[in-house]
């Protein structure tokens, strides 16, 4: 069959996704990296434990908590349980990902493998540019990306690390601040569906009163009531729609 | 510290930070491999992603560590607000929203003498 112009092809889209580190996303990301490392050299982290937790761990919110257990001397048990908590939001999504990007001929110890390069930047960078890849080479267009931006990151992180300390604080400042406003405004302005806008919206608010609610589950509820309330007023007004134009 | 030294850190940050993130990935795999891109529970995922991540937005605005934890809510919240309102203005543009939010930040932070 037409493998050679397959595996051709498929390296011209893992090509494609590599090029993804010269983008916005990743851009900020990498400066956000800057500032987890200025954190970490600040916590008495050595530079090497460092590296191994931007590969092992990736997603940035979860290494925070983890360096947060590891400074109060948490345990172990202590230490998962946090991380984990945190981190359930990946599985929606991943969950959320998987239909764009999978094919009938997928195999899924790929995508468990691939799963690991899910976090926030990548998946925010993967729902806005996939539909722009051809479905076969989508797996591949992740791949490159996903996995370029993870060994970027940890080179990154090594090569700074002993200059962060020495950042004015102004500077510190606003690259922490360019997490959250990245990914307003690229959550915002990536929304293929009418209920990802509504979605962020209550997830903005549900956050801080499930925070003075239940501060240990805020994320979790926040996210499950939120994004809940957001697909049904959205399934509410999609209904009400099709209603006025089925009687027409 | 003695907390960081030797094997027992890469352990400790294998299972409490590599084990217990992508547990939640490979759960992921499992149940978005069994839904449709057209079905209304997939929709329903979109929007609890999409709330859990706006959720760490806002908590990053509001409860930040470092630097910024010492600066005043209404800097964060005004910077946010001008960030806004340059998005919308400049067609949606990501690049504009967040420069004027990190611009009006530093000025504030300056002002503030940080």
């Amino acid at each position: 069959m037409d493998d050679g112009q397959a595996i051709g092809s498929g390296r011209t889209w893992f090509l494609a996704g590599m090029r993804g580190i010269f983008s916005l996303p990743a851009l900020m990301l990498m400066l956000s990296f800057v500032g987890f490392c200025a954190f970490t050299a600040q916590a008495g982290i050595p530079v090497e434990q460092t590296v191994f937790m931007v590969g092992a761990v990736w997603a940035l919110p979860a290494k925070v908590i983890l360096v947060s257990s590891m400074l109060s001397g948490a345990n172990l048990l202590a230490a998962f349980i946090a991380v984990t908590l945190s981190s359930i939001r990946l599985m929606p999504m991943v969950a959320a990902l998987v239909p764009e990007i999978r094919t009938g001929k997928t195999p899924t110890w790929l995508l468990l493998f691939l799963s690991h390069f899910v976090a926030i930047t990548a998946w925010v960078f993967a729902m806005e540019r996939v539909r722009t890849v051809p479905r076969e080479h989508r797996v591949t267009f992740f791949a490159g990306f996903g996995i370029t931006l993870v060994v970027a990151n940890m080179l990154l992180v090594a090569a700074v690390y002993q200059y962060v300390t020495e950042f004015p604080p102004i500077v510190a400042g606003c690259l922490f601040f360019l997490t959250p406003v990245y990914f307003l405004a690229s959550i915002w302005s990536s929304a293929r569906h009418p209920v990802i806008y509504l979605a962020l919206i209550s997830g903005l608010v549900a956050g801080p009163f499930f925070y003075w609610l239940a501060p240990e589950f805020d994320i979790l509820l926040a996210g499950v009531g939120g994004g809940t309330l957001a697909w049904l007023t959205e399934r509410q007004w999609r209904k009400r729609g099709e209603g006025r134009h089925g009687s027409v | 510290m003695a907390v960081f030294e030797g094997w027992w850190p890469y352990v400790f940050i294998a299972i409490a930070g590599w084990l217990a993130t992508d547990l939640w990935r490979w759960l992921g795999v499992l149940a978005g491999n069994r839904l449709r891109d057209d079905s209304e529970v997939l929709n329903w995922v979109r929007a609890v992603a999409t709330a859990l991540v706006a959720a760490v937005i806002a908590k990053l605005i509001l409860y930040p560590t470092g630097v910024l934890e010492h600066s005043p809510l209404w800097l964060r919240l005004g910077s946010i607000a001008a960030g806004v309102t340059a998005f919308f203005i400049g067609r949606q543009k990501p690049a504009v929203g967040i420069a004027t939010a990190i611009a009006v930040l530093a000025i504030g932070l300056y002002a503030l003498g940080f």
